[in-house]
């Protein structure tokens, strides 16, 4: 085998933990380990990366590749791939994992498996599990290939330290502008204290039982009590109380936190889509009946208003 | 200009799955269009009442049933269908492949699309058409503008939003936000019976990904609820989350 090779994420050189949950998970496959990462100014990225068992860091640094386009990282990609011949190179399942990862595939005219939730590994060959119709069935799917191609959904694998060697391969260019065909005019980052919905350790959801701003403070509160991401039902959507971004469920994101706390929200199946793979959920509704239970590992039947104050004063306690 | 919809018929989100003889089973499913795409039916029928586009054309690949799917979309206001035979358990690159060789001879401007679909979730074909056709793409659009042969699409990002121009001809999937499509009106319905619909065959493409099996995920154990009053409540359910879930706070 040739190694996994583990596509970084990154923006502005702040490297995404997904990233750093699949150099962990690859560590099982038993072959060479090694991140890949792209943009300008980035070969210093590799100490951290190795902290997590990248025992080699290719790094393709140019203007180019200063932010994610499709056209010159798949460019760049193609001629690594032909050079360096790895066994797999796996993607996050961000935008632009999704993104580059299905360009790619095409391009090489290979086989993907997208959104993976567990992978075996071995050459030439990956088996990945991917939770299909929302999470309401599981698909186990083969996919052959020189490399084998895949993306990983955040969250399901753990980061552990591991040290790796990290040593830094610069990899010729092999794109330039003449590649890029999408234009970005514009980036505006979400700006937010709270971690990212779909990367946070803990997700604190507000739906139609919050009744409207005040409510959605009172979920936003004890988010910050716990340094949580804010996430919320179409409902809350919809009615203009939480912003796009933060929908929770098949149309929204899928999240996968250690611990996902849903307030006023019934646990409509679209909305359990994204967030039954949680590890642990707690819910507060004051109806008893709420399909919500049905996945909660701890339910409260209570009137969140009442409880979610308590609540953190316990918590602060 | 002329706007390309392709829209994938999938299992109603309500629907409860089940497997039989080792496949998903699809008896007395109800099926529906894509969400993701519905919206961008929506959005292509705009940009027709907007005068940016002269005819919207909807594509589908799947079994006979996907003219439901195609018939829909006429009723909402697209002008002509395209029915692609296919077997429904093509993987993305096959469905890929098919769906290029007829935009191909459609040629259009324009081409939408649902980011991912509602069933098997992959968000592959959109990207894999443009490369296929050797065409720009920009993915989970929430609005997108048309002047003087460009797109300029509002888009998600991680970690934020963005603005991204494209040269026409382009590929553009769509976020659900990007607007909310219309009930067809009974008047629509009337017409989309005779709006016209072509039914060609498959290109060939194999599969590249093989299914291995499918199954159920385990039901999750039913876990503790409480009733109580709400300070009693909170409490438990503090502690919970400090001696279960170890939580730290800040
Ligand atoms: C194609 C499609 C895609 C969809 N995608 C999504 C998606 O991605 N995400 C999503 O969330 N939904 C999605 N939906 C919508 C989904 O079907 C539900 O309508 C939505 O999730 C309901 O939101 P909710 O639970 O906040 O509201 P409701 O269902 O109205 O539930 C509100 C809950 O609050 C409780 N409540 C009321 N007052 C209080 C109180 N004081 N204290 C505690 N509890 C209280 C009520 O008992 C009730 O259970 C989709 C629907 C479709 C058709
Ligand atoms: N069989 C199909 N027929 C028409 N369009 C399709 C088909 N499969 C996928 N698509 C389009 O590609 C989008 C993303 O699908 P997927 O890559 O399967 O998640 C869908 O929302 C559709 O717009």
């Amino acid at each position: 085998m040739a190694g996994t090779w583990i596509f970084v994420e990154q923006r502005d050189g702040n490297i995404r933990k997904v990233t750093f949950e699949m150099l962990s998970e690859a560590k099982k496959f038993g072959d060479e380990v090694s991140a890949v990462v792209f943009g300008k100014g980035v070969a210093g990225l590799a100490p951290e990366l190795a902290k997590y068992g990248a025992d080699k860091v290719y790094v393709a640094d140019a203007d180019v590749f200063a932010n994610y386009n499709t056209g010159a990282y798949v460019a760049q990609m193609a001629a690594m791939i032909s050079e360096f011949s790895p066994n797999a190179v796996l993607f996050a399942h961000t935008f632009n994992g999704r993104d580059f990862a299905s360009r790619l595939a095409q391009k090489l005219e290979l086989g993907l498996a997208t959104d993976a939730i567990a992978l075996e590994l071995s050459a030439g060959k990956g088996v990945f599990t991917r939770a299909i119709y929302a999470g309401k069935a599981i698909a186990k799917v083969e996919v052959a290939g020189a490399p084998v191609l895949g993306t990983i959904r955040a969250g399901v694998w753990e980061v552990v330290e591991a040290a790796g060697a990290g040593a830094v391969v610069e990899a010729a260019v092999a794109a330039s502008d003449a590649d890029v065909y999408q234009v970005v005019k514009s980036f505006e980052p979400t700006v937010s204290a709270r971690p990212d919905l779909s990367e946070a350790a803990i997700v604190v959801s507000g739906g139609r039982g919050c009744k409207g701003p005040d409510g959605i403070k009172l979920v936003e509160g004890l988010a910050d009590l716990l340094g949580a991401a804010v996430g919320g039902s179409r409902a809350s959507i919809d009615s203009g109380w939480l912003g796009h971004e933060l929908q929770v469920g098949q149309t929204g994101k899928v999240v996968c936190p250690n611990l996902y706390i849903a307030c006023g929200i019934s646990g409509a199946i679209q909305h359990l889509a994204g967030m039954s793979s949680s590890k642990y959920i707690a819910a507060v509704n004051t109806d008893t009946e709420a399909p919500i239970f049905n996945v909660s590992d701890f339910g409260v039947v209570a009137d969140l208003f009442k409880v979610i104050p308590t609540l953190v004063g316990e918590l602060k306690k | 200009m002329k706007v390309l919809v392709c829209v994938k018929q999938t299992f109603d989100t309500e629907a409860k799955i089940e497997i039989k003889d080792g496949k998903i089973a699809d008896a007395g499913i109800n099926l529906i269009i894509n969400p993701y795409d519905e919206v961008a039916v929506e959005g292509g029928i705009q940009l027709k009442e907007k005068k940016l586009a002269d005819e919207v054309v909807v594509l589908s690949a799947g079994g006979d049933k996907a003219m439901d799917a195609i018939r829909t979309a006429l009723a909402m206001g697209a002008d002509r269908g395209i029915l692609i035979k296919q077997d429904t358990a093509a993987d993305e690159y096959a469905r890929a492949v098919v769906l290029a060789a007829a935009i191909k001879d459609e040629n259009p401007d324009l081409i939408l699309a649902g980011h991912v679909a509602a069933d098997d979730g992959s968000s592959q074909v959109p990207t894999r058409v443009a490369e296929i056709l050797g065409l720009p793409h920009v993915n989970v659009i929430t609005n997108i503008e048309l002047a003087d042969g460009k797109a300029t699409c509002s888009s998600e990002a991680d970690g934020g939003t963005q603005v991204t121009e494209v040269s026409l001809p382009a590929v553009v999937s769509s976020q659900v936000s990007w607007n909310e499509p219309r009930y067809p009106s009974m008047k629509g319905i009337m017409q989309a019976k005779k709006k016209p619909v072509a039914t060609v065959d498959a290109a060939a493409a194999d599969n590249k990904v093989n299914i291995v099996e499918f199954s159920l995920p385990a039901a999750k154990q039913a876990g503790v609820k409480i009733e109580d009053e709400p300070e009693v409540c909170a409490a438990q359910l503090a502690d919970w989350m400090k001696n279960t879930v170890k939580v730290e706070v800040k």
